[in-house]
């Protein structure tokens, strides 16, 4: 008894000493967050003010606030691109999961002629640069009309999560053992069926875990928006960035709220996922 | 209904269980070919030609024209070799903080799993946010650092004024957010080292040292590549991150070659010469995935020996 407590007083030293670690490590984060919450003049305050008095007008100015530019008021539009980001990351993420999912359940069910090279090939469309694949989707979205639209960028995040979810359902369909649906199969069970009352149910934590990734990735993606996307169909990220370049000068107390507000949702979600972190980091390849 | 229907039933319940993979897989395919092969075939053929996407002249065929332009341009060479030198600083010091980072987080103490999700939470974050917020950090005059570094040397400094200052600055914001990568890493090896052995090495009174090379790194010898490897992938694609903190500036000294080719195709629109640059990448990348998948593959076979 006496050795077990002794323990457990360095392991709360340890915890202490690795809360110091964490924080130093988290700080960029935190300071962004207490940023969003102070006033103009305290978010350029030099030296910078860790006790500032709290205030909400950075959030009420990322959807309400008008600028001028050249005379004219501009609405600010982030309640129509924090819709987009949702929107276009949500639908896309549904398409890829349904038609993912029946794909790796055959990948790792009825392996085709090649299936390794198929794998390889899925995986290799993720790995490489997007920039080789945007110069040729630039072009053919401008001339189908595609570009700007909804359709447009759904269809190419659909493919942008595909590789991902094939990947990460796949190592999750191999993991659980064949015995049942063998047995269901010996008595006579469509495959329909084995399909959906013994594999699916089987899985539901890593459909969970591939849909949030993959929400998360689309989430965050910049590029292809920035050069898919219109004035109407503008994500977060790209039109964050743009706030940063503009000419009106920075505002650092918006941007950070703006960033609070952005991130929030993936701080939170990650703490939901971090039993399956090390498997959607690395898209499935590796389990543990 | 007719002997003729239920026959045709019959042969398309036939066909489908015969071809029951190909089938599943099809829908998945199809937008795979659609949006990633068809595009990439596109732009191989568009890098033997001489092509402008904003000019209304007809593609004129030029043969390997544009591959020798690209290997002969200084400038090509120039990106790569900043492209060099950021991945291997990078990789190099995402490795050994990611490393650290394993080691305290190796033991168990109260408050553990928190405290791991506050260190693990910046490569879950988008990076145009992240850039963001080292831009603010870095700016001149009421960015933390340079406040900081003012208050000591009592001096303006501007990090993102020099072209080194600049690089370290990306690098040091790629570095915050992915050593948490190689951490996740090293800590799944790490548990993977039996106790038994542990506890054996500690009868024989064993250097903490040889230890570490005799038990400990075997285990996480195969992960640690892993990392390394998928980290070089990821490293060298790098551009929303120095796009956001410098624009590839001052100059072009922290121009990725990622960053390059974006200005190649969307800025000057070269666009035919762009296709060319990026077959070389998409080449480059291959190889990579391709090493990567042999080491996962070999790594899932010792595990089930």
């Amino acid at each position: 008894m006496a050795r077990r407590r002794e323990i457990g007083k360095a392991g709360w030293r340890r915890t202490a000493v690795m809360a110091v670690i964490s924080f130093i490590y988290f700080f960029p984060v935190l300071w962004i967050i207490l940023t969003a919450f102070k006033s103009h003049t305290d978010a350029l305050a030099t030296p910078p003010k860790f006790l500032f008095t709290p205030t909400l007008e950075n959030f009420v100015g990322v959807f309400s606030r008008t600028y001028q530019r050249g005379g004219e008021a501009i609405d600010t539009k982030f309640d129509l691109f924090f819709f987009n980001s949702i929107f276009i990351a949500g639908t896309s993420v549904l398409i890829a999961l349904i038609i993912g999912t029946l794909a790796a359940y055959a990948f790792s069910r009825w392996p085709l002629k090649g299936n390794d090279l198929y794998m390889f090939i899925i995986l290799t469309t993720r790995m490489l640069p997007p920039i080789i694949v945007i110069i040729p989707i630039f072009l053919m979205f401008r001339v189908t009309g595609l570009s700007g639209s909804y359709v447009g960028i759904i269809l190419l995040y659909t493919a942008f999560n595909l590789p991902f979810t094939i990947w990460m359902m796949k190592s999750f369909f191999d993991e659980i053992p064949t015995e049942v649906e063998d047995a269901a199969r010996v008595d006579g069970s469509s495959e329909t069926k084995i399909f959906f009352k013994i594999c699916l149910p089987q899985v539901k934590a890593g459909i969970a875990a591939t849909a949030v990734f993959g929400l998360i990735l689309t989430w965050n993606e910049y590029l292809f928006a920035l050069l898919l996307t219109g004035i109407d169909t503008r994500t977060v990220p790209v039109a964050m960035a743009s706030t940063i370049g503009g000419d009106i000068g920075v505002r650092w107390g918006l941007l950070a709220a703006i960033e609070t507000l952005f991130l929030i949702p993936v701080v939170l979600v990650t703490f939901l996922l971090q039993n399956q972190l090390l498997r959607g980091v690395t898209f499935g390849t590796i389990k543990r | 209904m007719s002997k003729r229907y239920q026959h045709q039933q019959g042969l398309i319940a036939q066909f489908i269980s015969e071809n029951r993979g190909p089938l599943l897989v099809t829908p998945a395919l199809a937008v795979l070919v659609l949006m990633n092969i068809f595009p990439l075939l596109w732009s191989f053929g568009l890098s033997f030609f001489k092509y402008r996407a904003n000019r209304l002249n007809e593609p004129e065929f030029v043969w390997f024209k544009n591959y020798i332009k690209i290997l002969n341009d200084p400038n090509v060479w120039d990106r790569f070799q900043t492209t060099a030198l950021v991945v291997s600083i990078d990789v190099l010091l995402q490795l050994i903080v990611g490393f650290l980072l394993a080691l305290l987080f190796q033991s168990q103490f109260p408050g553990r799993r928190v405290l791991l999700m506050l260190v693990l939470t910046p490569m879950m974050l988008s990076f145009v946010a992240v850039g963001a917020f080292f831009r603010y950090y870095y700016e001149p005059t009421f960015g933390l650092l340079s406040q900081a570094v003012k208050a000591i040397t009592g001096e303006r400094y501007i990090l993102l004024a020099t072209p080194e200052g600049a690089l370290a600055g990306v690098i040091f914001a790629d570095v915050w957010m992915w050593s948490p990568f190689v951490m996740l890493l090293v800590l799944a090896g790490l548990v993977s080292v039996p106790k038994h052995l542990y506890e054996a090495a500690e009868i024989d009174r064993t250097s903490a040292w040889r230890r570490f090379w005799t038990i400990t790194f075997p285990y996480i010898r195969g992960l640690l590549l892993l990392a390394i490897l998928f980290r070089t992938i990821e490293a060298f694609k790098l551009f929303d991150l120095a796009w956001i903190i410098t624009e590839g500036g001052p100059g072009t000294s922290t121009e990725t070659i990622a960053i390059y080719v974006y200005r190649v195709a969307f800025q000057y629109f070269k666009t035919s010469e762009s296709a060319a640059l990026g077959y070389i990448l998409l080449f480059a990348v291959i190889v990579l995935t391709n090493l990567y998948l042999f080491f996962v593959r070999k790594r899932a076979a010792e595990e089930d020996a």
